[in-house]
């Protein structure tokens, strides 16, 4: 090997502020990374930077767009996190979302109108239980089969993506929607209340932050929860104690598939209104990224969720500006996943001087 | 059913195959070397798009095919570097890979959407590609095709009858015992993944100039995915991803021809085959625990450093 001047070494004890410090240095790194890049596409990159994070924000208006886009991702990662700390990676949140799209849609259009004021809470249940039961899929097929639920869940998302337009192409199309491959809006009845006015965010706002403070007890607080984390850090531990690696799988899938459910039927009952064939801008692949920003901690979860929905809003905001593509929202995205995993390096090692080459070892 | 027809399903799923080989074989390697590699959707995409780019702008397609190959490398060697040099999770960091090829692909794409993109020529042999129905079956694909199978033939020799192949398997099954015999353990495994990104590139480049001719964004449509379930399908043989390939071809190819058998599905149901089968393969494969437990290379997805 070559003969670095800086070696890697262990620390003797992982260091505990790393832990919060690698997230904001890997935010610094995004935001280097972003001057750099405006610059080399001929922008001015401050300006650039004001119009991506402080611009979007600047209003009633702006801060409840950030809500609003933070809530889905939020619901999808609080249980993705509960999973990834088991070492349980359900990486088709984005099809349990639109699944439960579809199953609390499906609700709302055809049941809910005779169910009166019961008809908004039975929609938002379905799309719960049809998150969960799109996620029970790879739950029963790695308990019972032995299958990777990354691959199958995975593979759900493009299923349940069809599925959703092959119902709005025939049955479930709205007839006087001129051919449009959308269901007829949903009645104000069904609509989600706003959290204020002037602003789009409704209350599902809540129900994502009553999901942070429900993950934090239960991964904490409870018995449950430590099982699943003494599965993710130490599985022969697990093993040795008699934690059933079985019951983790079900409950870390059914949960972050609940979560992803919920997140979907509050988009179609929020700020949609009806349903149509694309739901989410990708919020179940960009919840991943939030739990690990989020360091896998409920408390985090909502602070990069925000940050999160920040870059979504960003991107939305040089698009108009500046003529840019929106899709550098998916590259900031990629790029402060990265430099957080490669900051995390230090909480467990650290570089050391080597002054004469061999005279480490 | 006529000949021709029955013709253009095999050479249909021939075709259709052909992505899936070059992906699934480069993961094969990387994961023989015990390296995860979740991330070749993503270097699928940056390739499909490289190879779009350069082919329209130089108008050759040698040189498309070569930027994709070494585009993808280069991500290949940022998960290598993290993974191996930086000891990240490797789930992870594949996640990551695949969301930033996504995103820049897009981002990078947008310029070409919608051009008109250059084909791959099919090959003619005078005398064999003119012989009635052996001629179209085996002499008329592109280059690529024929490439696929030359690759398959190569690494089949390579993993089981060369020395280096010895080592990668060595490496892939104990990194420590290796380490400890002198072997070079992180170098391996580098090549191990910079050869999955090279092959993922070729995949990549295949879709926008092979199969459709265009860029579309995230085109690939989860063929890197179902890539990553071949190579647990085929137990990471060669041989068998070679056969898995064909097989999920076919299943591709019968839904576009569905209408020709008489069967009168929707297109969306039949478009979703191709996932439905990923997922009763899966199935099949990893029913038996020891079929999993005898073949995956013993230290997949674990991190190994020799100095720490």
């Amino acid at each position: 090997m070559i003969n670095w001047p800086l070696r890697l070494e262990k620390r003797p004890e992982p260091l505990a502020v790393m832990r919060i410090a690698a997230p904001l240095i890997a935010i610094a790194a995004m935001l280097i990374t972003g001057y750099l890049v405006f610059a080399a596409l001929g922008q001015d990159p401050l300006q650039a930077l004001m119009l991506f994070f402080i611009t979007p924000v600047d209003s009633i208006y702006g801060v409840g767009e950030l809500l609003l886009k933070a809530t889905p991702l939020m619901l999808c990662a609080l249980g993705l996190a509960i999973g990834f700390r088991a070492n349980v990676w359900n990486i088709g949140a984005e099809g349990q979302l639109t699944l439960g799209a579809l199953c609390g849609g499906g609700v709302a259009l055809f049941w809910a109108p005779s169910l009166g004021g019961l008809g908004l809470p039975a929609a938002l249940l379905a799309g719960v239980l049809g998150g969960m039961a799109w996620a029970a899929i790879p739950a029963f097929l790695r308990t019972r089969f032995n299958t990777s639920e990354i691959l199958v869940s995975l593979m759900l998302v493009y299923i349940a993506q069809l599925a959703l337009v092959y119902l709005l192409h025939g049955s479930w199309r709205d007839p006087d929607g001129f051919n449009f491959p959308q269901s007829k809006a949903f009645t104000e009845a069904l609509t989600l209340p706003l959290l204020a006015d002037g602003q789009r965010a409704s209350i599902a706002v809540l129900f994502s932050l009553g999901l942070a403070a429900v993950s934090w007890v239960f991964s904490s607080r409870l018995f449950a929860g430590y099982r699943m984390r003494v599965a993710g850090q130490a599985p022969a531990a697990a093993a040795y104690a008699g934690f059933s690696e079985r019951r983790n799988i079900w409950l870390a899938l059914l949960v972050s598939g609940g979560g992803a459910g919920l997140a979907g039927i509050c988009e179609v009952l929020g700020p949609i209104g009806r349903l149509q064939t694309s739901i989410s801008p990708g919020y179940g692949f960009a919840a991943i990224i939030v739990a690990f920003v989020g360091r896998l901690h409920p408390v985090g979860i909502v602070l990069a969720s925000l940050l999160m929905s920040l870059l979504y809003l960003g991107g939305e905001s040089v698009q108009l500006a500046l003529q840019l593509p929106a899709a550098v929202t998916g590259l900031f995205q990629g790029t402060l996943l990265f430099y957080l995993l490669a900051a995390d390096l230090f909480v467990g090692y650290r570089l050391r001087r080597v002054l004469s080459p061999g005279a480490a070892r | 059913m006529n000949t021709s027809f029955l013709i253009a399903i095999f050479t249909g799923t021939v075709i259709a195959a052909t992505p899936l080989i070059y992906a699934a074989l480069g993961e094969l390697v990387a994961e023989r070397a015990g390296v995860l590699n979740l991330g070749v959707e993503g270097m699928m995409l940056v390739g499909a798009l490289t190879a779009f780019a350069v082919s329209v702008t130089t108008g050759s397609l040698m040189l498309g095919f070569l930027a994709a190959a070494c585009a993808s490398m280069l991500l290949a060697l940022l998960f290598a570097f993290l993974t191996l040099t930086l000891q990240t999770n490797q789930v992870a960091t594949g996640l990551a890979l695949t969301l930033f090829g996504l995103g820049l692909s897009a981002f990078l794409g947008r310029a070409f959407a919608g051009l008109p993109g250059q084909g791959i020529p099919d090959v003619h042999l005078p005398g064999l590609s003119d012989l009635p129905v052996i001629g179209p079956l085996l002499f008329r694909f592109d280059l690529a095709v024929y490439g696929s199978v030359l690759l398959y033939a190569a690494l089949h020799y390579f993993l089981n009858h060369t020395r280096g192949g010895l080592l990668l398997r060595a490496v892939g099954e104990s990194p420590a015992v290796a380490h400890a015999l002198g072997q070079p353990v992180l170098k391996t495994r580098y090549l191990a993944v910079l050869f999955g990104g090279a092959t993922s590139g070729l995949a990549g480049a295949y879709l926008s100039t092979g199969l459709t001719p265009m860029w579309v964004e995230g085109m690939s449509s989860g063929r890197g995915w179902i890539a990553l379930a071949l190579v647990v399908f085929a137990t990471w043989k060669p041989l068998r991803v070679l056969l898995g390939a064909y097989l999920f071809g076919g299943v591709t190819v019968l839904q576009l021809h569905a209408q020709g058998f008489g069967i009168n599905v929707p297109s969306e149901l039949l478009s979703m085959l191709p996932y439905v089968a990923t997922i009763v393969v899966l199935v099949l494969i990893c029913r038996d625990p020891r079929t999993i437990l005898l073949n995956q290379p013993a230290s997949l997805g674990k991190s190994f450093h020799p100095d720490v």
